[in-house]
C-alpha cells in the first residue's frame, strides 16, 4: 500500500468484492488491511474473541473478529512474520524471518512491547511450558537455537539437517522434533543434553508436526509425498502413514504443510496446500474423514478452543477460510494480508 | 569445503563430504570413525577449457548460462544430504575430473569405471559437465550410468540417447515450450523469430517445432548477424529487423552479445523473448517459493554466488547421487544394474513444488521451468490452465509418444 488508509470494514462497492471458495454464491466485502502507519488507526477492540493472522509481506498482524468474522484492525510488527504462539495468559510471540526476531505483543496493549533476536531465518518453534525457553528453527543455518525468552540470550545451538522448518517440543519438555526439508528426516534432540539422539527417515519435504494429547503419537506432513507419517514416540520410527487422495487433483498437486489436532485427539486438520482443501484425519483409523475446498495453498490450519471452528489460511489467495468442524463446510472466506503464513485463536477474556 | 583454486588447477581433485559413519544417532555421528563406513565415489567430468565460464562471458551475466564452476553446486547438492548418508553409513567423495577433449574424455571414464579399476575409487556414477559432442563417446566408455547436468541439446534426448543416460538439465525443447506456453497464455501468438544467419540450426528447429505445436503463428523469421559494417544493416539494425506486425520477438542467440541489445530497440513496442528479454531457465537466484531462497543462498555462502539456472542441474544431480548412494548403503556396492534401477524410480525434490522424476523415455528430469527476465521470476511453467492426460510436466519437452530413443530404458 502507498497510501495508508484507515481500516474501514463497512462494505463498499468500491472496493473489490471476494467470491466466497466454496461456492455459496455470497459475496462480502471486506477492509482492506495494510500495516498502517501508527496513530492513524482507529483504536483495535479488546483483543479476546479474535484471530490473530501473520502475513509475510505486511509486517503486521491481521486481527479478525470472531463473531463478525471480519477484519478488525492490525499490529505492526517485524519483518515477514510466520509462526505466531502465546506466551503466557496475555502475550503472543511472533517469529520475523527476514528482522531474525521474536516480536513479543502484549494483548492488553495490543502492540509489540519487546523484541529479542531468534538467529538467521527463523522459522517455526515452541515454547517452555513454563515460558521461559522458546526453541526455534533456523532455515538459513541448519540449526534449532534454544532462547532465554526472559534475556533474549542465546543458551544452545543445535546443528540439524538442512532447512530446518518445522519444530515441536514435547509435551512433557523433554524432546524437540525438528523437520529437515531436504534431508527428508526428523532429528529428535533430547533437551537434557541438547544433542539429537534419533535421525528419522520420513517423506519428501517434512514441514510441520502436531503431538497427540498422550504426547505417545507425533504426526509429520510432507509436502512433497502427499502424505502425514505418524510417529511413535517411544520407538522414535515412523508407524504409520495417511496418504491423501482428492478427486480431480493429481498426487502432485497435494501438497500437505499446517496441521492441527483436535484437543481430544480424535482428529487431525491438515491444509492439503496446493489441493486447495483441507482435510479431516480421523487418528484412531488413520482414515480421512472429510475434504473441505478452502482458498489457494491451504497452508496454516489452526482449531479454536471447542473444535467447532478451524481457520485455513490461503498463501496464494490473501485470505482466511472459517471451516464449521461439525458439518465439515467452509462458512467465509476473509481478506487478510498478502501471504498469510499462521492464525492463532485468542478466545478467553483479559 | 571446496578449495576452489585447487579445484581451477588441479586435474584431479578428491573432496570427501564430511560423512560420517553408521551411527544411529548423531551424538554418536558427530564423532565418527572411518573405518565403519562404506566409501562411494561420484565422477564429475568437466571440461579443461571452459568457455563458458570467460570473464565476458560471465560479465553478460544471462540467467540460462552458466555462472560459475559446476563442481560447486553437485557439491552442495551432495552436503544437502548429508545426514540421511551418515545415517546409511555411507560416505561419498566427489572426484573432479578435468578433460581437454571428447576422446580423452571417454579414456579417462573407461579407466575409472571399468570394473578393473581399484574398488576404492570407483565411480558409481559419473555426472557430466560435458559438450554434447564428447557425450556419446563418453556414455559408451563408462561402466556405470551417466547423468548429463548441462548440455541441453534435444539430440541426447531423441535420436542419440542411451539407455544409461540421463539428464537434469532441462533440454532446448523444454525451454522453448515453456515460453510458447506463456506465449499462448498471454495470446501473444503472433511471433516473429529472429535467428542466426550461421549456426543454431537444431535450436532453431526446435523453436519451430513449439511454435507449431502451441499453434503459434510464426509471422516471419528473419536471419541477424553481430555486424557494424553499413552493407549489412538489414541483418544487424534491431529496428530494421524488427519492422513489420507482431505480437512478440523471438530471438535465437546461443551467445548472447546480440540477444542481450534486443529487447527496447524493437520498432513496434513488444516483448522480446527467448535466449533474451523474457527467458525460461531452471532456475534463478530471484525464485522465492518452496524454499528456493535457502538453497541459492547456500551456495552464495559456499561458494560466493548464488545457484543459478545451470549450477541448478549439477546440484540436483548432487542430491541424486546422494540419494542413490542412501539407497546403495553399507554394502557399497557399484552395481551398475541398481544404480540404473535407483534413478529409474528416483523422486527427488527439487525445490521447484513437485516432486521430480526422471522420463523414461527420453531420460530427462521432468521439472517445471521458471521464466525471467532476469529481475523478476515472471511465471512457473506449466501454469494454470495446461492439461496432460498423465502429467502436466510432461506438456514440456518429448512426451511418450513422440519416443525415438532407439533403446529402451526399463
Amino acid at each position: 500500500m502507498t497510501r495508508s488508509s484507515p481500516v474501514d470494514v463497512t462494505p463498499s462497492p468500491r472496493r473489490r468484492s471476494h467470491r466466497l471458495s466454496v461456492g455459496l454464491g455470497l459475496f462480502l466485502s471486506v477492509g482492506i488491511c495494510a500495516s498502517v502507519a501508527q496513530g492513524q488507526t482507529p483504536p483495535l477492540p479488546t483483543l479476546q474473541g479474535v484471530v490473530l493472522v501473520s502475513s509475510e509481506k505486511d509486517h503486521a498482524l491481521t486481527v479478525i473478529d470472531l463473531a463478525s468474522t471480519s477484519v478488525v484492525g492490525s499490529i505492526p510488527t517485524c519483518k515477514r512474520p510466520r509462526h505466531l504462539q502465546r506466551l503466557g495468559a496475555r502475550q503472543v510471540v511472533v517469529a520475523c524471518g527476514d528482522s531474525n526476531l521474536a516480536d513479543v505483543i502484549d494483548l492488553d496493549r495490543k502492540a509489540s512491547v519487546r523484541r529479542f533476536p531468534l538467529g538467521e531465518s527463523p522459522e517455526i518453534f515452541d515454547v517452555s511450558a513454563d515460558g521461559k525457553t522458546l526453541y526455534v528453527s533456523n532455515e538459513e543455518d541448519a540449526k534449532v537455537s534454544a532462547i532465554e525468552v526472559s534475556t533474549g540470550k542465546l543458551m544452545a545451538s543445535i546443528r540439524v539437517g538442512e532447512e530446518p522448518e518445522g519444530l515441536l517440543l514435547s509435551r512433557d519438555g523433554k524432546r524437540i522434533y525438528v523437520a529437515s526439508e531436504v534431508a527428508n528426516q526428523v532429528q529428535v534432540i533430547d533437551v537434557a543434553s541438547r544433542k539429537v539422539i534419533q535421525d528419522i527417515p520420513v517423506g519428501k519435504r517434512p514441514r510441520r508436526f502436531v503431538q497427540s494429547p498422550d504426547g505417545r503419537e507425533v504426526w509429520v506432513s510432507h509436502e512433497l509425498d502427499a502424505s502425514v507419517s505418524v510417529i511413535d514416540t517411544q520407538r522414535l520410527a515412523v508407524t504409520g502413514t495417511v496418504r491423501f487422495e482428492l478427486k480431480g487433483a493429481r498426487r502432485s498437486d497435494i501438497t500437505p504443510v499446517g496441521m492441527v489436532m483436535s484437543p481430544d485427539g480424535k482428529t487431525v486438520f491438515v491444509g492439503l496446500g496446493q489441493a486447495n482443501h483441507v482435510a479431516f484425519v480421523d487418528t484412531a483409523s488413520r482414515s480421512v474423514r472429510a475434504t473441505v475446498l478452502v482458498g489457494k495453498r491451504a497452508w496454516g490450519v489452526s482449531l479454536d478452543r471447542k473444535a467447532a471452528t478451524l481457520a485455513v489460511v490461503n498463501g496464494l489467495s490473501d485470505d482466511l477460510t472459517f471451516v464449521d468442524v461439525a458439518s465439515a463446510r467452509a462458512l467465509k472466506s476473509v481478506r487478510v494480508g498478502r501471504v498469510p503464513h499462521s492464525a492463532l485463536f485468542i478466545e478467553e477474556a483479559p | 569445503m571446496i578449495d576452489r583454486r585447487r579445484l581451477m588447477h588441479r586435474g584431479l581433485m578428491l573432496w570427501g563430504l564430511q560423512a560420517g559413519l553408521g551411527a544411529s544417532s548423531a551424538a554418536q555421528a558427530q564423532a565418527p570413525t572411518q573405518s565403519r563406513s562404506a566409501g562411494l565415489s561420484v565422477l564429475l567430468l568437466t571440461p579443461g577449457t571452459d568457455g563458458r565460464l570467460e570473464r565476458s562471458r560471465l560479465e553478460r551475466a544471462l540467467p540460462w548460462q552458466a555462472s560459475g564452476d559446476l563442481a560447486d553446486a553437485v557439491a552442495l547438492g551432495l552436503k544437502d544430504l548429508e545426514r540421511p548418508l551418515q545415517q546409511a553409513g555411507v560416505r561419498v567423495d566427489l572426484v573432479v575430473e578435468r578433460v581437454e577433449d571428447g576422446p580423452r574424455a571417454a579414456e579417462r571414464v573407461a579407466a575409472l569405471t571399468s570394473a578393473a579399476a581399484s574398488t576404492g575409487r570407483r565411480p558409481f556414477l559419473v555426472l557430466s559437465d560435458l559438450p554434447g559432442a564428447w557425450l556419446s563417446s563418453v556414455v559408451k566408455a563408462s561402466a556405470v550410468p551417466v547423468i548429463n547436468v548441462s548440455e541441453p541439446g534435444d539430440a541426447w534426448r531423441h535420436g542419440q540417447c542411451a539407455p544409461t543416460l540421463w539428464h537434469t538439465v532441462p533440454s532446448e525443447r523444454m525451454r522453448a515450450d515453456a515460453l510458447a506456453q506463456a506465449l499462448v497464455a498471454r495470446r501473444w501468438t503472433k511471433v516473429l523469430l529472429l535467428v542466426p544467419k550461421e549456426g543454431e540450426a537444431d535450436r532453431i528447429d526446435t523453436v519451430q517445432g513449439a511454435l507449431q505445436r502451441y499453434g503459434l503463428k510464426r509471422v516471419e523469421s528473419r536471419a541477424w548477424r553481430l555486424s557494424a559494417d553499413p552493407r549489412e544493416r538489414d541483418l544487424a539494425h534491431p529496428a530494421l529487423l524488427t519492422r513489420g506486425d507482431y505480437d512478440a520477438v523471438w530471438v535465437i542467440d546461443g551467445d548472447g552479445e546480440f540477444g542481450q541489445q534486443l529487447p527496447y530497440r524493437t520498432q513496434l513496442p513488444r516483448p522480446v523473448v527467448g535466449d533474451a528479454g523474457l527467458m525460461a531457465v531452471a532456475w534463478s537466484p530471484r525464485f522465492d517459493r518452496f524454499g528456493a531462497p535457502q538453497v541459492s543462498r547456500r551456495l552464495l555462502r559456499q561458494a560466493g554466488r548464488p545457484l543459478g539456472s545451470v549450477d541448478w542441474g549439477g546440484w540436483i544431480a548432487g542430491r541424486i547421487a546422494a540419494s542413490v548412494a542412501t539407497g546403495l548403503g553399507m554394502a557399497g556396492s557399484i552395481d551398475a544394474a541398481r544404480v540404473q534401477q535407483a534413478l529409474r524410480e528416483l523422486e527427488v525434490d527439487g525445490s521447484k513444488g513437485v516432486a521430480l522424476s526422471f522420463r523414461p523415455w527420453d531420460g530427462q528430469l521432468r521439472q517445471p521451468m521458471l521464466l525471467t527476465d532476469g529481475q523478476a521470476v515472471v511465471d512457473l511453467v506449466p501454469g494454470e490452465g495446461v492439461l496432460h492426460p498423465r502429467n502436466r510436466l510432461d506438456t514440456l519437452g518429448t512426451d511418450a509418444p513422440e519416443q525415438r530413443c532407439p533403446r529402451s530404458r526399463t
